[in-house]
């Protein structure tokens, strides 16, 4: 596998926001979610949950609730008041529209899918009509005193039923009255507790609500007669949030203590009509609040304020032993938040609200393979880079020698010059960054630093002239032929500055010619997210790595495939890469050793050797350390392609830098806890 | 009584109680549990022994009402039998001969012919394979019929009858072993098996333990040996199967058991608290706690009123639905070890010996039940492995049972020993032992043998104790009077510390008159005198270190017996300071008779033990009972008897006046028996006690007088031939009087003339009462003082002592019941008249 210097990083103290709220689209197989910081996630769950689009967060927005409405729109109401519908096409958001309630806790698509009842700080639910292009008010119901924390249509859509503190009420839509008002007990086993906010509500077709509030309890009710059915104590703390299946047989609830658990509608016996809820099982994947839970066909998803999404599959509706029935969870972002210079030895951190710029640290020992050296020079923090305004930033990038940094957010982008001089930073903020380009969704420099790639919606991508000693110039604006309207994510440069590929929304890959600024060719289509992307700097072949964990190898100046990635896919990949459940980040390349592909994920880093024979399905996928034990004659006979170290975790970022060693961001789970508030206090027997 | 039976080894009671699940009859009225090769029948109100189901030649493992007939009961064994029983009058209706060793049975309310058992694979004895099959029993009208239509249902599943249970309507059985969970549905022919992984990060457990079925839904519980309870919902579908979990246990499941209605769930384990789960709620458990020891098995009555919990320490707790205990059905508690040996209580002649952890337990023979427990560390026992608890190791009586003296020790590593010992007085008004002297360390090593000397026939006698220890010292302890100005108490202390050479002290005794103190150091025997605590002689004819020592009695007493370790049994003679006679033996255990000179020794060889019994005069032994059982005898003990036993055999007088027990190392409380099995039933089993408590329909009136007449004129055939020991006792009005619960009796002056008359004896019996009537003298003294009580409390009733007395004297009197009446008479009634 070959031996490297390795650079474990650890200084990249990047907390992920948590998940405030999740809406789930059966329909496009989708799932949105909102974390603290206002940003928007959107996973495709055709793609083996791969986190398609993101729009970065807002200072002033959060996001209470989520729901998909007309079609694929998407649209999200906070405690500012707003409602808004997001611009998936353009990653922004596309407009905002003041409810005129105070702070919006909920919001609901009717069944149909052309209304929005939002539910208000002030106690009023309001009806806002969903129009092609816009979404405009249509009525409110009667106002009720307290405000309106949760709601729910009716499947047929002629009720809503309302969760607000104590209270429950169901609402006629026809004539706008209360039809209902029940009343929730704040007391469960004979404590009592201050109020009862009834945090989540669902109203199933057989006309029972479920609702869950934050005593501990869930009940449900009969929506008729107003009467309580069945009540069932699941936590000591609230719970905060419940998601009912398709089909109505099954239920999933969130606890503030972190559990998650599954209700289902079981026959009493065999044959007969007679059904009842019982809670089934328990899952304590988080360690806080959850406060999102969807419930899709084949799994549970939660997510939580300690940042995690969990995706956990139903073992009895998921068939075989496939990339569906292993549980998952995410904690990262999949995109890459980590720049190098490789040649200056600098990493670039992206943090929501700034850039830090890192030197890595030293040695002047060498050891043996498994050592740890000491560090002559420690890694130095040179500067740290605070984006104005409200705006998170999307993206960003380092150019290869380190002189030139550039991000981006929403609105704006923005590139800096960086001089480093024997210890000294300086650096200058480029100001005539040409007005065209309102924001970018992916940067990148290319390899001698005179380009600034910057990719941009519709599948278009300007280039950008770096000028010394601090200037810009707008040079080109590629486009597809075929006319995306998907904003472009991922980019990559050759080596020698002749091609340019391009990776947007619709999974298309346009590959340009940069000496000519025209598109070059198409890599043939394939039904998965692109994940990563790179161009290989000596034979100018493109590796793309796909959500579905396939890798292909495209030869740019052929425009087909090359051999090796026919016969990978006719030797077809082993079954335990393909049931790994990360997707590949980032893809880099060894100039030495040609033959040579390392690529990585959230739990393992592998370098490919196209050199070496495929593995089959019988033998390991993980063979190192069985490997070692070998003699070296008999290791070459056992060798296969794929060699795997899964000793850092959680990786963010490697990359090879120019000497031969090697740089890996790690991110300890632990780390992270440590930064979140205290968890609910439980009691653990035995301790 | 026949004579030349021969002599037979026979268990005597003490068996556990709680070897299968008990079961209750339909209306709650009776407890039906497995005790050894019998089912006892226990009246759930009063706890006492209606009957007892004699006939299987094995451990009974299962039992089950009828679910035809409700007065029936199905008792399977190791013998390869099914019987049915009326238990109701304790009659063996039918067995079903079926051939294999028979480890659970279950019927089904469905299935009328036929029922299930657990039978091992083939036939073989390899522990580890065995199926389930239903057994087709004949309809045929004989006593003794064959079952041999067997169908295999399932195949390789736990022995255990927890782990296999039947389901609703009997329509799917379900089944656990290992990690595993079988489901076999009787309509569609079908298994269903759900595995669970062996252990998952948290460290969980997930071996199944037993299995309980909900008797109205499609649910089946299950419970594990990490404490988890799983209930099983779904399990007709092979995949879309689900469970939920209740978890409150901290180790193993013991047992499951679903109420009646399947409300809730009921569970318990090493914890020793009965949990409630309503409604398959986590939320919603209730407990009962401190129930003394594991649970093993629970079971609920069909009427819903009871559940019962049998443990670990031979007990059976009866618990009313809302979880309050109404009544304690106690075995002999049978710890892992009887540290103090079996020793007699003089007052009430019960077998004493380790019960619950640091207790002392009063078990009475001849009745089967203990009569109350001693807690003598009187520290709360913690359940928890490897945590090292004060343990009881000794215990010595004085000869008129008025002192107890008990050791106890706790031993932490090799050096760290802890030693209290305890003298108890036995208080009169109270009736139980009240602690007097509490002594810390009263020797630097362990206890080998404490005795007290039996003074009571000396006027100037002081209670006087004698403990060895093996600190190489024997110390004399004696009550002295330290009472001060304030309180008069009585206390003990150390009066006399002897050793020799340093040798650790190993036995101690007195001879009978008290005289003599013989202590044995190691190799040697000394003898001293107990007045002046002087060393009279020493012997140590030969070399081998002093296992038992004993003096003989009565005639005999002028002999020392001693045992070797290294395989001799020799016999000294006091008067002439030497050897009598030795013989090769390597005796275990020696035992002195205390009514008589007979010694019983135990002597083991390569296997297998064997008694003989002698006196001391004569070295040879007039009885040899081989190979009495394959294991090593640890204990044994002589019982006197209440009643002499006329036996007719002349080898066998040895066990007229006293009965020998002794304990084997498997814990096997063991007995001779001259008597077959058949003439063991005691009368009261044959009695139909049931009747009496059957309440007064027209239908009882015409069956019930028509039993009487029988039982009357049973009663006058067995009238010559049984001794009829307790005459009042046995009167069925005294025994209502007694068994019926307070609440339902009529009121006294009611009963009054009832109770009278049966303290009356007739005229036929007279003779009879008068042959026995002064071996009964000790027992009728005890009786004397309760029936005065009880008299008493009837003459408060508003009834004319005179009138009453008038009545009496016309009957011819027994000698004791005028005196009685004697007594009555002279005392004073003249608040009666200011009523």
């Amino acid at each position: 596998m070959g031996e490297f210097q390795v650079h474990r990083v650890r200084f990249f103290a990047y907390v992920p926001a948590g998940i405030r709220c999740v809406a789930h689209s059966p329909r496009s197989a989708r799932l949105a979610l909102a974390r603290t910081d206002g940003a928007l996630e959107v996973y495709n769950f055709a793609a083996n949950y791969f986190q398609e689009k993101g729009i970065p967060g807002h200072e002033t927005r959060s996001t209470e609730a989520l729901c998909w409405a007309a079609g694929d729109r998407l649209f999200g109401a906070g405690l500012g008041g707003d409602i808004s519908e997001y611009d998936l096409e353009k990653l922004r958001v596309k407009y905002s529209l003041d409810g005129f309630g105070g702070p919006i806790w909920s919001m609901a698509a009717d069944p149909s899918g052309t209304q929005l009842a939002v539910g208000c700080e002030d106690g009023s639910v309001k009806l806002f009509q969903v129009l092609p292009d816009k979404i405009q008010f249509e009525r409110s119901l009667d106002r009720q005193k307290g405000r309106v924390m949760s709601l729910s249509w009716h499947p047929s859509g002629t009720r809503i039923a309302v969760g607000s503190i104590d209270l429950l009420r169901v609402f006629d839509v026809k004539s706008g009255h209360a039809i209902q008002r029940i009343l929730v007990d704040r007391r469960l086993q004979g404590l009592y507790s201050r109020e009862c906010v009834v945090w989540s509500v669902a109203f199933l077709s057989d006309g029972t609500i479920v609702s869950s509030d934050s005593v501990g309890k869930v009940q449900f009710w009969d929506a008729e007669k107003g009467t309580l059915l069945e009540t069932h104590p699941v936590s000591s703390s609230a719970v905060l949030c419940l998601a009912v299946s398709e089909e109505e047989d099954s239920i999933v609830v969130g606890t503030s203590e972190g559990a998650v658990y599954q209700f289902q509608l079981l026959p009493v016996k065999w044959g007969s009509a007679e059904s009842k809820w019982v809670r089934t099982k328990p899952f304590q994947h988080h360690t806080h609040d959850v406060r999102a839970v969807a419930h899709s066909a084949t799994a549970l998803i939660s997510g939580g304020l300690d940042a995690q999404l969990v995706i956990r599959p139903l073992m009895e509706k998921v068939h075989g032993k496939g990339y569906d029935a292993a549980l998952r969870k995410f904690t990262f972002p999949h995109r890459r938040l980590v720049s190098c210079a490789k040649k200056a030895g600098l990493l670039l951190f992206q943090f929501p609200q700034h850039l830090e710029l890192w030197r890595l640290g030293a040695t002047n020992s060498a050891g043996k393979d498994g050592d740890i050296l000491p560090v002559s020079r420690a890694p130095e923090h040179l500067l740290q880079l605070k984006s104005k305004g409200p705006e998170h930033i999307c993206c960003s990038c380092i150019s290869l020698c380190g002189s030139w940094i550039a991000y981006s957010t929403a609105s704006r982008l923005h590139l800096h010059r960086v001089h480093l001089e024997n210890g000294s930073v300086s650096v200058k903020r480029v100001s005539k960054v040409p007005k065209l380009l309102c924001s970018a969704h992916q940067l990148l420099c290319s390899a001698d630093s005179t380009r600034l790639f910057v990719a941009s919606d519709q599948g278009a991508v300007h280039v950008l002239k770096l000028l010394e000693p601090g200037g810009c110039g707008h040079l080109q604006t590629l486009r597809p032929n075929s006319g995306s309207a998907e904003a472009v994510y991922l980019l990559a440069a050759s080596a020698d500055g002749d091609w340019l590929a391009a990776a947007g929304g619709d999974w298309e890959i346009n590959i340009y010619s940069l000496r000519h600024f025209k598109p070059h060719c198409t890599v043939p289509a394939y039904n998965c997210a692109v994940t990563a992307l790179a161009i290989h700097p000596v034979t100018n072949n493109l590796v793309i790595t796909h959500s579905d964990q396939q890798v292909f190898e495209f030869s740019i100046p052929d425009r087909e495939y090359t051999t090796w990635s026919r016969k990978v896919q006719q030797h077809g990949l082993h079954k335990g890469w393909l049931e790994r459940d990360m997707p590949i980040t980032h893809i880099t390349f060894n100039p030495k050793q040609p033959a040579h592909i390392l690529l990585h994920d959230t739990h393992m880093f592998c370098i490919l050797d196209k050199s070496l024979p495929l593995p089959d399905d019988a033998t390991p996928l993980m063979n190192q350390t069985s490997l070692k034990q070998l003699s070296e004659k008999a290791r070459r006979g056992h060798a296969h392609a794929f060699k795997i170290c899964k000793k850092y975790q959680p990786l963010l970022f490697v990359d090879l830098l120019e000497e031969g060693s090697l740089v890996v961001v790690e991110r300890p789970l632990m780390d992270i806890k440590t930064q979140l508030p205290p968890p609910v206090q439980q009691k653990k027997f035995g301790t | 009584m026949v004579a030349q039976q021969p002599l037979r080894v026979v268990r005597c009671g003490g068996s556990k109680l709680s070897g299968a699940r008990a079961a209750f009859s339909a209306d709650a009225k009776y407890l039906l549990c497995a005790s050894g090769d019998y089912v006892k029948v226990y009246s759930t109100a009063t706890e006492e022994c209606v009957h007892i189901l004699q006939g299987h030649t094995n451990l009974v493992t299962g039992i089950q009402l009828n679910p035809q007939n409700h007065m029936q009961l199905y008792s399977c064994s190791l013998d390869g039998t099914i019987k049915l029983w009326d238990f109701t009058d304790g009659i063996l209706i039918k067995t079903f001969v079926v051939g294999y060793k028979l480890f659970a049975f279950y019927t089904l309310a469905g299935s009328e012919d036929s029922v299930f058992i657990i039978i091992p694979k083939k036939n073989e004895d390899s522990l580890d394979s065995f199926q389930l099959v239903s057994v087709k029993l004949p309809k045929t009208p004989d006593q003794e019929v064959e079952a041999k239509e067997l169908s295999l249902i399932l195949d390789d599943i736990g022995q255990s009858p927890k782990c296999t249970a039947f389901g609703r309507e009997g329509e799917y059985v379900a089944s656990v072993r290992g990690l595993h969970l079988l489901v076999y549905f009787f309509k569609k022919k079908k298994v269903n098996r759900f595995p669970l992984s062996a252990t998952s990060r948290k460290g969980a457990n997930n071996y199944f333990t037993c299995v309980a079925c909900h008797p109205k839904e499609d649910c089946i519980a299950s419970g594990h040996k990490d404490g988890k309870i799983r209930l099983w919902r779904n399990f007709n579908h092979k995949r879309e199967y689900t469970f939920s979990t209740l978890h409150w246990h901290h180790d193993v499941v013991m047992d499951l058991a679903f109420s009646v209605e399947g409300t809730s769930l009921l569970s318990g384990g090493v914890e020793s608290v009965l949990v409630q789960w309503r409604d398959g709620s986590d939320c919603k458990k209730e407990f009962l706690p401190r129930l003394g020891s594991t649970i093993e098995h629970i079971s609920a009555s069909p009427d819903g009123t009871f559940y019962c919990t049998s443990h670990t320490e031979n007990k059976i707790t009866i618990i009313h639905s809302n979880l309050s205990v109404s009544a304690v059905i106690q075995g002999l508690v049978k710890g892992s070890d009887v540290k103090t040996g079996l020793v007699v209580d003089p007052r009430t002649k019960a077998l004493v010996l380790n019960g619950k952890p640091g207790h002392l337990q009063f078990y009475c023979l001849q009745t089967d039940k203990q009569l109350y427990n001693l807690d003598i560390v009187q520290q709360e026992y913690i359940h928890q492995i490897g945590l090292n608890q004060v343990d009881l190791v000794k215990v010595a009586f004085s000869a008129q049972g008025s002192w107890l003296a008990t050791v106890e020790q706790r031993e932490e590593k090799e050096t760290e020993l802890e030693l209290q010992m305890k003298l108890w007085n036995y208080d009169e008004q109270t009736q139980s032992f009240t602690l007097n002297t509490r002594i810390n360390n009263p020797h630097e090593d362990h206890v080998t043998a404490l005795c007290f000397r039996d003074t009571d026939e000396l006027e100037d006698g002081t209670p006087t104790l004698v403990t060895a220890g093996n600190d190489g010292r024997f110390k004399v302890w004696v009550l002295v009077d330290d009472s001060d100005s304030e309180k008069q108490s009585m206390g003990w202390s150390c009066d006399f510390v002897g050793s020799y050479h340093n040798y650790p002290a190993t036995n101690c005794c007195f001879s009978e008159d008290g005289s003599l103190l013989a202590v044995s150091f190691e190799e040697t025997v000394t003898v001293w005198n107990s007045d002046t605590w002087d060393l009279i002689c020493t012997f140590c004819h030969p070399p081998g270190r002093i296992q038992n020592l004993c003096f003989g009695r009565l005639s005999c007493s002028k002999y020392l017996l001693g045992t070797t370790d290294n395989g001799f049994l020799c016999c000294w003679n006091l008067l002439s300071c030497a050897l009598e006679w030795s013989a090769q033996l390597n005796v275990m255990v020696l035992q002195p008779d205390s009514l008589s000179e007979n010694i019983a020794a135990v002597s083991r060889l390569l296997e297998g033990s064997d008694l003989f019994v002698f006196k001391p005069n004569e070295p040879r032994p007039f009885c040899i009972q081989r190979n009495v059982c394959r294991e090593r005898v640890q204990w044994a003990v002589f019982i006197p008897r209440d009643v002499p036993e006329s036996i007719g055999s002349e080898k066998h007088q040895w066990l007229s006046r006293s009965q020998l027990y002794f304990l084997t190392e498997t814990q096997d409380l063991l007995t001779f028996s001259t008597k077959s099995t058949e003439e063991r039933l005691t009368p009261s089993s044959k009695q139909l006690a049931v009747e009496e408590s059957l309440p007064m329909t027209p239908f009882y009136l015409l069956l019930g007088k028509h039993r009487h007449q029988q039982r009357s004129k049973e009663n006058a055939d067995l009238g010559t031939a049984v001794v009829q020991s307790h005459l009042a006792q046995d009167s069925p009005a005294i025994k209502e009087l007694l068994h019926t619960p307070a609440h339902v009796l009529p009121s006294a002056s009611f009963l009054c003339s009832i109770f009278i008359n049966s303290m009356l004896i007739s005229k036929e019996n007279k003779s009879a009462g008068e042959v026995v009537d002064e071996v009964e003298m000790d027992s009728e003294k005890a009786e004397d003082e309760s029936d005065e009580d009880l008299e008493l409390t009837e003459m408060e009733q508003d009834i004319n002592p005179t009138e009453f007395l008038g009545e009496i004297t016309q009957t011819k009197l027994s000698k004791s019941q005028e005196k009685q009446l004697r007594k009555i008479r002279r005392m004073d009634y003249s608040w009666v008249a200011a009523l």
